[in-house]
């Protein structure tokens, strides 16, 4: 098994595709999706003030950590996460027991329509990921085989 | 696990820094944000205690440059120190990269490091790493405290695999960024081995 997650940019399109679509049919603030180690993989809508990088690491480690209470109390996970604040609420879900899907909503959108948008681009996203993880096992060799120590150390200045 | 996007052009890895309770973990990465350009440093995250000790983990995410034409990012992680704190450890070495084991140099934190090292390899092993496999570089922390351990004392207990190491004073910056680099160095080359 490929120990990396390798994302191209067929598949990359796709993804993006597939949240566009659930940004605007969940009247969505913002949508991302996000893997488990916490590496933001798309995004959509009203991103550009905020922090993905730190989101995405937030979210990750959410999820993980309720990933933990669910093995405590016997659960193989809690696959939906729900928060709502004054202004803005988030939903976290897990797709494909892979990927984490979040969307920001505020009163423009509700829980309910949220949920069943999620469901229908969650079966979309679990496909492309199939693909993804199907590619990446299939890839023998990358650009990263070529890179040398100069290469290397030229990142780091000592080149 | 890193992540590589073609579309984007972006590699991007994961480093968690490992060690007993006080050690200098967060201390390290605390002078790698204060050090770094703003344009190559995302925000630092603390999730800490009223303490300040931490909670659950720092981030800081870091943009080292370009390598044959992709963006080269590195995440790095602290883990919580306190014993008490292991299943959240355990969480954090989840798709990990490189390590760093954080050693306090202090003779009465012997055991406690001992201990951390430890734990660091079986919680490695739970997730599928051998700590023997994987990049992995160490570094004695706090070498200017009058109680500091002599260095191959520490290297015989803590590095008997002889994986890089380094001397270090995170409080000022010394060894900081040698540590940083050598473990980011190993972990671009486990992605060249395409590991």
């Amino acid at each position: 098994m490929s120990s990396h997650l390798v994302l191209f940019e067929e598949e990359h399109v796709q993804i993006v595709g597939i949240c566009d679509a659930l940004h605007r049919d969940a009247v969505a603030k913002a949508v991302f999706l996000v893997d488990k180690n916490g590496q933001l993989l798309a995004n959509s809508g009203e991103t550009a003030s905020m922090d993905t990088t730190s989101l995405a690491s937030l979210t990750a480690g959410n999820i993980a950590a309720t990933g933990g209470l669910a093995q405590l109390l016997g659960e193989k996970e809690f696959a939906i996460q729900f928060h709502e604040g004054e202004h803005d609420n988030i939903h976290i879900s897990l797709v494909g027991q892979r990927v984490i899907l979040v969307i920001i909503f505020d009163q423009r959108s509700s829980l309910g329509l949220v949920r069943l948008r999620v469901r229908k681009a969650s079966a979309e996203l679990a496909a492309v990921f199939e693909v993804i993880h199907t590619k990446a096992q299939q890839q023998e060799s990358s650009v990263f085989s070529e890179i040398t120590d100069d290469d290397i150390d030229s990142l780091f200045g000592d080149g | 696990m890193s992540f590589i996007n073609y579309s984007s052009r972006e590699i991007n890895c994961k480093i968690v820094y490992y060690g007993p309770g006080l050690c200098g973990k967060t201390t390290n990465l605390q002078y790698i944000y204060a050090k770094t350009n703003p344009e190559a440093k995302g925000k630092m995250i603390s999730l800490e205690t009223e303490t300040e000790r931490t909670l659950f983990f720092d981030f800081l995410p870091l943009s080292m440059g370009l390598i044959r034409g992709f963006k080269t990012r590195f995440h790095l992680y602290t883990v919580p120190g306190q014993v008490f704190y292991d299943a959240s450890r355990k969480l954090i070495l989840k798709g990990v990269d490189g390590v760093v084991f954080v050693a306090d140099s202090q003779v009465e934190r012997m055991d406690a490091n001992i201990e951390s090292l430890e734990n660091l390899r079986d919680n490695l092993a739970e997730q599928g790493y051998d700590l023997d496999k994987i990049p992995y570089v160490v570094q004695y922390n706090k070498r200017d405290l009058p109680n500091a351990v002599e260095g191959a004392y520490l290297r015989e207990y803590l590095n008997p695999t002889s994986v890089p190491d380094f001397d270090a004073t995170a409080t000022t910056g010394e060894g900081v960024f040698d540590t940083l680099k050598a473990v980011a160095k190993q972990v671009l080359i486990e992605l060249k081995r395409g590991r």
